[in-house]
Order: structure tokens, then C-alpha cells, then sequence
């Protein structure tokens, strides 16, 4: 089947076997291999992406779904000039990863976060990232990373 | 020391590139041609293999070989033997069952891999597997770690005559068991340390290529050294290891898990060179649920006998560990050597009897954990000390200071054979008492009550053995530019070493912080004597031989510096990468440029800055991280769910090298600590032998809102007398002092119910019951 779609600001079309998965579409067919795949049942988040300015988790979507979508990866956060995104930039200050792998989906959910609840505090932002496992970090650098861009979201 | 060097907070290398998208995790490679595998796993605990059916899967289109294991026996395939001897106080052997990569005859527990297909997709390898035929004639099977140790168990391998590998006791128990029968004070705990699943969150992966002009294979897998890898799987392979390239990427994890004879990875590396094409195996999370090794999974019964005085007089300790059903290199280790090594903990008590029976079930087989022997242990004795308290009507924190090996008495050889070089343990659960304001928590208490939560305060200390193998190797070269390179023998799988070398660099030779590059991960490069990253070593074993390269360095710059300045060696001063001759100068980036001109050089000397060092630790110079943790929880006891609210960790890691590194490892290790004591439950029908908690769906990973704030706090007068740095082990602390702190906590807040342990995980269900059975008690 035929999508077409925006990734990262770049618009094109494919043809995809319908059962494919768009979290394979972007890592195996579009080699954008920052989106992350830790589970098969939709629990982990690793694979968290932005479809049409929400968080979605690209495991759960088949690709074809996606058609007429505009979507943003991880490789797409910062900006062109090598700017970091502000959630990224915190995670840098408060030590919000280790082994990096379920960073993408974090950065994801947190970009998603600070968008939608800026100033949210602790607990609000731990409720928010139920939808994401880490192995690594005990989520404390996480939060913290996240709190401060949200803070920051509402000062601004 | 400038703001890049020891001891200062930095913020990690590695983490632009990890953030944006550009980590390079093995599942990321592909190569033109590659085929794709899948493995046929046993649905079944326990059978045997009559006959392997492969012309279905041979139809599906796609599919291009399917090799059993008889196809990898004939390919040179050796099976996996356990390198572990453990004899009892007789002298017999334990008995470790052969193991065959993808057994012909018999599989012995659910997810066994039994056949390999390769397609030219994944949907094409995976629809070959799925219709593998294989004539299963079941048997009976056994899952239950206790059961599996009584004489009446079913045997699930008949050439021994029993589950039990071997018995093995560290001496007789009379004279301990004559001193407990007539202690004034006697305590008797029976404690289940749950099976878990360590689900690291890459799933592991395996790529191989070959190269047929050179007969190399070359391996991609996550590892937490490649060297000890290379050496595995080559044996496996019956090849010389030149013959194998290890090379692992970024790796998602490790937690002790990696490195292991995974029979996945190796008829992944057999497939390559029989087909003569790259193969590539991406596991899925359930896949790996049941193929990495699980880790703990012990069944502890323990009495201590005390004085008047609440001083411990004997200790016996007995642990049954469920091995799976095959022993890996390392599951009896843990409780023998990893635990037993460390029992009894931090306490001053000489008397003790130890026996461990390592039990072969038919369930994946277990190996190094985070902690690997030493949170299991530390657990004993913390609820043994709790139930002693209870006992000698001390509070938990007065039955400590009586029985912590007081400062006084450091350095402290154990019954074990092992000197604890330093700690304070007794001052430092002093100082975290302050920290976590234990004297203000019945104020807090009431404020919890009037909510209708019970609040409880919980204690553990603890002390771990970190260093594991007794050798590593590191290469610091400086080029002709002045740039540095480490090249480490350790394995960096998300504990910053990139980033903590290069401060040490920058502070032994002065070079720039963003001049320091780093290597790991490679057979092609890593140092020869490289072992890699587990047991908390790097600092230690990673950090000395990086102090003693860059040493060495020094030592041969003040040659070439002496030359140039033409002066005498022994008048050469470096410091902070320069070397002096009264006030004459020279930067070591201009050595290092000299060093690549023999015409520059003195007679005799190789051109070059480019120095390995081999550390061999000595036998006694181990590091004993150790702290305090205190936890506060409030219960709900309608529902029995309970919610960290306070967590205060005083940890002694000697010297630390990078705080924010530092903090994050507690961090980690609590969390994981907690998801061990709060919501981690890996659980086998005992009826099928299935693994009833197969995915995320049903096995509960901690996530953000199970936990609190953490706050960490080091101790700063406790330095490691017995390495060049100061350092002690900082990565498994967390997952030594939280399980008991949390277990202490919730029965605290549960002692109106008279309730004195539950078992971990401590569920709402487990929690609820044992509230709603003391109140059927008391009413009664």
C-alpha cells in the first residue's frame, strides 16, 4: 500500500506491506533507527514519537495508519543548527539517562509533557510517564529533567 | 584540578549523541543480504524430542535453512559446560548437566531454543519457526525452588539421582548449633528472595558476518566485556579465537546479564559462517523473557542465636537457590562465593555455619543479578537483625550499633578469609539516622494518620563486595597532536565511563576534557587483557590501570623531555601537563609530537606515547562498598498499596569520581531494589511449568510513580586503602539496601497488626491478606 507522509520536515511516499509496524517502518525501511522498539506489548514507551503534535507509541500503529500524517522522531527534536530541544538540554543537566536506550521515547513523552502541562509539578509528571519504563536511571534524573523544562515552559 | 577533572560533577560525553537520536545499539545494523533468524522455543517445562519436523517450515516462502541442533553438533558445535566446581565436605563434585545448544533430545524448560530458522525477512523466518513440527513426549517437571530440594521431588535430570547439584557447607554446624541452643535469645526467619526477570530495555540482539578470505566471523551483540566473549563463544564454536571479532555497540543495559553462552547468540555466529552470509537475530521482549538468564531466586532459612546483651552470639544460615535448569557460570557462585563471601554482612560475628544447595528446576537458568549473591545476603541479615530487635526488645537501630563492626576494629578479616579495608559502618547509620530526621518520624506519623495512611519507617545497612575479576587491562595513547585515546578494557553499557576517563586524564596529563577520545567494545582494539564492566569494578580495576598507563606516560615524557630540554631525567618536575627543568618548560602536547620523531628521540627509545597497563589485583585488594538506607512508606490499608514518601541513602563508595555518575547508579540500584521488594514477581505455574509472567503485561516493572525522590548522600573520610584511587564499588549498592530498608519500613507501619515480614513482592494482595489474617488472628 502507498502512505504518504511528513517525517522530520521531509515529506515522502512509500509503498508498505499493510501488516508492518510503524515503528519498523521508521527504523528498518526509513533507517531512522533513534525510535527505539523494548517491548512487544506496548508497555515500555521506547518508541514513543510525535504523530501529529501528540506523543503515540509507533509500536502500536501499523504505518499505513500514518498516511497523511506529520510525524517527528527523535532525530527531529533539535534544531537544524544542532540546537537541543529545552527537555533535551535538561536531561543533559540532570543526568536523565545511562544506557540511552529508552531516551527517545523519554524525550518524546517529555517534549509531550512540557506542551501540554507546563509548571507540573512531581507527582503529575510521574503519573505522565507511566507509559515508560527505565532500567537505569530509577526515573530520578528523569523527572528532575523534565520538571525543570516544564518549569521553564511556564516561565516562558 | 580544573572543572573537568575528579571528583567534579561533568556532564557526560556520550549523551548528545545518545539524546538526538544517533546511538548505534546492535538491533540498529543491517547488512545487504543479511538472512533473518528465529528460534523455535519448547512450549513445553519438560519433554522429550521423539523427532524435529522441518519440511513446513522449509515450504514457507521466504524461508531459506532451518539447522537443528544436531546440524550445529556436526558443524563443530560444542555444548555449554559450566565452569564453576563447587565440592561438599566430602569431596564429591557438584554435578553440572551437559548443556547442547539446541537440544535434540530433551528440552527442559519453556523457551528452550530447539530450532533455528532463516529467512530472507523477519515475518518469513518467524512463519518458518511457527510451523516447526516437533513430536514432544512431555514429563514431568518441577518449577519450585523448595520442592525441588526435598527427596520426594521429581528428578529432572535422572543421571544424578537428585536436584540438588551438590551440598555444600562452609563446616560443620555442632559447634553453632550447640551455641544457638543455648543462647539466652534465639531468632528463626524464612525468607523467599523472588525470581526476577532483569529486562534490560534492549533486547538482545545478534548479528553476524563472514569473511571467507580470512575465515573471521565477526560477532555484533550487547556484551559487558567482548574479550571473555570472544573466548566463550569461540570455545563454543571449537575455533581459535582469531578467529572470532567481538564487537558490541552502544548496549541498552547490562545489570549482569550480557556476556553469557546465550545458545541464541552462538548459532547465530555458527549460521554466518555455515551459510556464508551475514545473520541477524532480534529478540523480542518476550523472547528474552525467557532466554536471558533470571536472576535470585533463593529460599533462605536462618537462626541466630543473641546474649542478654542483644549481641549476636551464632549464626546458621541455610539457602536453597534455584540454578534453572542448567547451571551457568555463575548461578551457585552467588550465594556460595557472592553471598557467602559477605555473610554475615557488616556484623562483628565469628561464629557461623553456612550450607547452600543449588537446585536444578526446569526453568530458565538463573545467573549474576545486579548484586549477584550480595543483596540476597544483606537481606538475611537485615531481617534478622529486625526480628532481633523485636526479640531482645531493642530498637532496630540499637541491635545494629551493638553488633556493626565498630571502627575500632578496622581493618577487619573475615571468617571468609576477606579484610575489610574501611568503613564506618556504625557511624555512617548514625549520620543517615540524622539525615532522614528517624528522631522526628512520630510526628510525621500522626500527620499520616489523620489520612488514614499507617506510616512506617524502615532501616537496613549493608555491605558489598565489589571487584570481580582480579585483572584488567587500559591503553591511554597520546598522538601527534597532543589528542588522547583510551582504550578500555572495561565496557561502558550506561555508566558514563567515556566520560569519567576522560577526566581522569585530564587530570593526570592535563589534556583538554573534548581532546580525550574513547574506544571500548571491540576484540580489533580493546586492549588484550581487557575483561569488562560487572560486579561495580570499573572504577577500580578500569580506574588504577588508567592512573598507572597515564603513569607510564609521565615516565617516558620525561625522558623525551629531558632530551629535548637536554637535562637529566631525574630532574625532570611534570605536573599538570608540563614538564620542567628549572624554568625551562614543555607542554606534553609537545612531547607527544617529539615522541612521533625518532629523530627527536633519545637512543633506545621507541617512538610514540602509547602505554597499556596490566592491573593484577592483589587477593586482598577488594573493595567493600557499604551504607545506610532509610525508607519511609505509608500504607493504605484498605487496599494494601504503599507509597514511597521519603528515601535517604548514605552510601560509601571511598572516593567518588564523577557525583552526578555516582548518584546515578544509586539511583538505579534503588530502583531496582524496589522493584524487587514492591512489584517484580517472576512466577511459574507450578502445575505447567509455564512462565506465567511472559511480557510488561504481567511481570511489574517499577515505573516512575512507584518511587520517591531519592536522596543520596556519600560518605567523604571512608577512602579505599587499598587501591591507587581511593574508589569502591558504587553500581550495587542500591540494590543491597533497599529491599530490606522497604521491607523494614512496611512491617513498621504494620506492627499494629503485629505483622513481622512478608514476603517480597509486596504486593496489595500480599499486603492486604496479611492485614486481613492478623485482624481474623487478633479478634480471635
Amino acid at each position: 500500500m502507498n502512505i504518504t507522509l511528513t517525517v522530520n520536515g521531509q515529506t515522502l511516499t512509500r509503498d508498505v506491506a499493510p501488516y508492518l509496524l510503524l515503528a519498523d517502518f521508521l527504523r528498518d525501511e526509513l533507517r531512522l533507527t533513534g525510535t527505539h522498539v523494548g517491548c512487544d506489548t506496548t508497555q515500555c514507551g521506547c518508541c514513543i514519537i510525535h504523530l501529529n503534535e501528540k506523543a503515540v507509541k509507533s509500536c502500536t500503529m501499523l504505518a499505513v495508519q500514518a498516511d497523511g500524517a506529520q510525524l517527528t522522531t527523535i532525530e527531529g527534536l533539535a534544531r537544524a543548527d544542532g540546537t537541543l530541544h529545552p527537555v533535551q538540554e535538561a536531561f543533559r543537566d540532570h543526568h536523565g539517562l545511562q544506557c540511552g536506550f529508552c531516551t527517545p521515547g523519554m524525550v518524546m513523552m517529555g517534549a509531550d509533557i512540557v506542551r501540554r502541562l507546563p509548571g507540573a509539578d512531581e507527582e503529575t509528571i510521574r503519573h505522565q510517564l507511566e507509559g515508560n519504563i527505565c532500567r537505569c536511571t530509577g526515573y530520578q534524573g528523569i523527572v528532575e529533567a523534565i520538571m525543570d523544562a516544564s518549569s521553564q515552559a511556564k516561565a516562558s | 584540578m580544573g572543572q573537568y577533572g575528579i571528583g567534579q560533577p561533568v556532564r557526560r560525553k556520550e549523551d548528545v549523541r545518545l539524546l538526538t537520536g544517533k546511538g548505534r545499539y546492535t538491533d540498529d545494523i543491517h547488512f545487504d543480504g543479511q538472512l533473518w533468524a528465529a528460534f523455535f522455543r519448547s512450549p513445553h517445562a519438560h519433554a522429550k524430542i521423539n523427532a524435529i519436523h522441518s519440511q513446513a517450515a522449509l515450504s514457507v516462502p521466504g524461508v531459506r535453512h532451518v539447522f537443528t541442533g544436531d546440524d550445529l553438533r556436526q558443524g563443530g558445535m560444542k555444548p555449554i559446560v559450566a565452569d564453576i566446581n563447587f565440592t561438599d565436605r566430602a569431596g564429591n563434585k557438584m554435578f553440572k548437566p551437559l548443556r547442547h545448544i539446541l537440544p535434540s533430545d530433551r528440552a527442559c524448560y519453556v523457551g528452550e531454543p530447539l530450532v533455528m530458522v532463516l529467512g530472507d525477512s523477519p515475518e518469513a523466518a518467524r512463519a518458518g519457526a511457527e510451523v516447526i513440527d516437533i513430536d514432544f513426549e512431555t514429563l514431568p517437571n518441577v518449577t519450585s525452588t523448595a520442592k525441588a530440594a526435598s527427596p520426594h521431588a521429581y528428578v529432572i535430570h535422572p543421571e544424578h539421582g537428585s536436584n540438588v547439584a551438590v551440598h555444600w557447607e562452609n563446616s560443620a554446624s555442632d559447634e553453632v548449633d550447640a551455641l544457638i541452643a543455648a543462647a539466652p535469645h534465639k531468632v528463626k526467619i524464612h525468607l523467599v528472595n523472588n525470581r526476577l526477570i532483569v529486562a534490560p530495555m534492549e533486547p538482545r540482539c545478534a548479528v553476524a558476518t563472514y569473511d571467507e578470505t580470512q575465515d573471521l566471523i565477526t560477532l555484533y551483540s550487547p556484551t559487558q566485556g567482548v574479550r571473555p566473549a570472544q573466548v566463550s563463544f569461540a570455545g563454543l564454536l571449537g575455533i581459535d579465537k582469531k578467529k572470532l571479532r567481538v564487537i558490541s555497540l552502544d548496549v541498552g543495559g547490562g545489570f549482569g546479564i550480557r556476556s553469557k553462552r546465550y545458545p541464541e547468540t552462538a548459532a547465530v555466529a555458527w549460521a554466518a559462517k555455515q551459510i556464508k552470509r551475514p545473520v541477524k537475530w532480534r529478540g523480542d521482549r518476550s523472547e528474552t523473557f525467557v532466554s536471558d538468564h533470571h536472576g535470585r531466586d533463593q529460599v533462605n532459612d536462618a537462626i541466630m542465636g543473641l546474649d542478654q546483651n542483644g549481641r549476636v552470639i551464632a549464626l546458621r544460615v541455610e539457602t536453597i537457590v534455584n540454578v534453572g535448569a542448567y547451571s551457568g557460570d555463575n548461578g551457585p557462585r552467588l550465594p556460595i562465593d557472592g553471598g557467602g563471601r559477605i555473610i554475615p554482612c557488616g556484623y562483628d560475628i565469628e561464629k557461623f555455619y553456612f550450607s547452600v544447595k543449588p537446585v536444578y528446576t526446569n526453568t530458565v537458568p538463573t545467573d549474576t543479578y545486579r548484586g549477584a549473591g550480595r543483596p540476597e545476603a544483606n537481606f538475611i541479615m537485615e531481617r534478622l537483625m529486625d526480628a532481633a530487635a523485636q526479640e531482645c526488645g531493642l530498637t532496630r537501630d540499637e541491635i545494629r550499633r551493638r553488633n556493626l563492626i565498630p571502627l575500632s576494629k578496622m581493618p577487619y578479616r573475615t571468617q571468609m578469609n576477606f579484610v575489610y579495608d574501611s568503613g564506618d559502618f556504625i557511624g555512617t547509620m548514625d549520620k543517615t539516622l540524622e539525615l532522614a530526621d528517624w528522631n522526628g518520624f512520630a510526628v510525621r506519623r500522626k500527620e499520616s494518620e489523620k489520612r488514614g495512611k499507617l506510616r512506617g519507617i524502615g532501616l537496613a545497612s549493608f555491605v558489598e563486595q565489589a571487584g570481580g575479576r582480579p585483572t584488567e587491562e587500559m591503553r591511554v595513547k597520546i598522538d601527534a597532536n597532543g589528542r588522547a585515546t583510551v582504550f578500555a578494557g572495561t565496557f561502558s553499557h550506561g555508566q558514563g565511563h567515556e566520560t569519567v576517563y576522560a577526566q581522569m586524564v585530564n587530570d593526570y596529563l592535563g589534556i583538554d576534557f573534548d581532546e580525550i577520545d574513547f574506544v571500548q567494545g571491540d576484540t580489533d582494539t580493546t586492549p588484550p587483557g581487557g575483561v569488562g564492566t560487572f560486579g561495580s569494578r570499573s572504577s577500580m580495576m578500569g580506574g588504577v590501570a588508567i592512573r598507572r598507563s597515564c603513569g607510564q606516560i609521565i615516565v617516558k615524557g620525561k625522558k623525551i623531555a629531558a632530551h629535548l630540554l637536554q637535562a637529566d631525567p631525574d630532574t625532570v618536575i611534570y605536573e599538570n601537563g608540563l614538564f620542567r627543568v628549572g624554568v625551562s618548560s614543555i607542554t606534553i602536547q609537545e612531547v607527544a609530537r617529539a615522541a612521533s620523531d625518532p629523530a627527536k628521540l633519545p637512543e633506545g627509545l621507541k617512538p610514540g606515547l602509547d602505554e597499556s597497563n596490566l592491573f593484577e589485583r592483589e587477593p586482598d585488594m577488594n573493595n567493600f562498598p557499604n551504607g545506610c538506607h532509610i525508607c519511609e512508606v505509608e500504607v493504605d490499608p484498605d487496599l494494601g498499596t504503599i507509597q514511597i514518601v521519603k528515601y535517604t541513602a548514605l552510601d560509601d563508595c571511598g572516593v567518588v569520581l564523577n557525583p552526578l555518575i555516582v548518584h546515578g547508579q544509586v539511583y538505579g540500584g534503588v530502583a531496582q531494589g524496589i522493584g524487587q521488594a514492591l512489584t517484580e514477581d517472576a512466577v511459574y505455574d507450578e502445575e505447567s511449568g509455564q512462565l506465567l509472567t511472559g511480557s510488561f503485561m504481567d511481570y511489574g516493572m517499577p515505573r516512575a510513580h512507584h518511587l520517591s525522590m531519592i536522596e543520596a548522600h556519600f560518605t567523604d573520610d571512608q577512602p579505599c586503602k587499598t587501591n591507587d584511587l581511593g574508589v569502591k564499588g558504587a553500581g550495587e549498592a542500591g540494590a543491597c539496601g533497599a529491599p530490606p530498608a522497604f521491607v523494614s519500613a512496611v512491617c513498621d507501619a504494620l506492627s499494629p497488626y503485629g505483622i513481622q515480614h512478608i514476603d517480597m513482592p509486596l504486593t496489595p494482595e500480599r499486603v492486604w491478606s496479611a492485614i486481613a489474617q492478623a485482624k481474623a488472628h487478633q479478634a480471635a
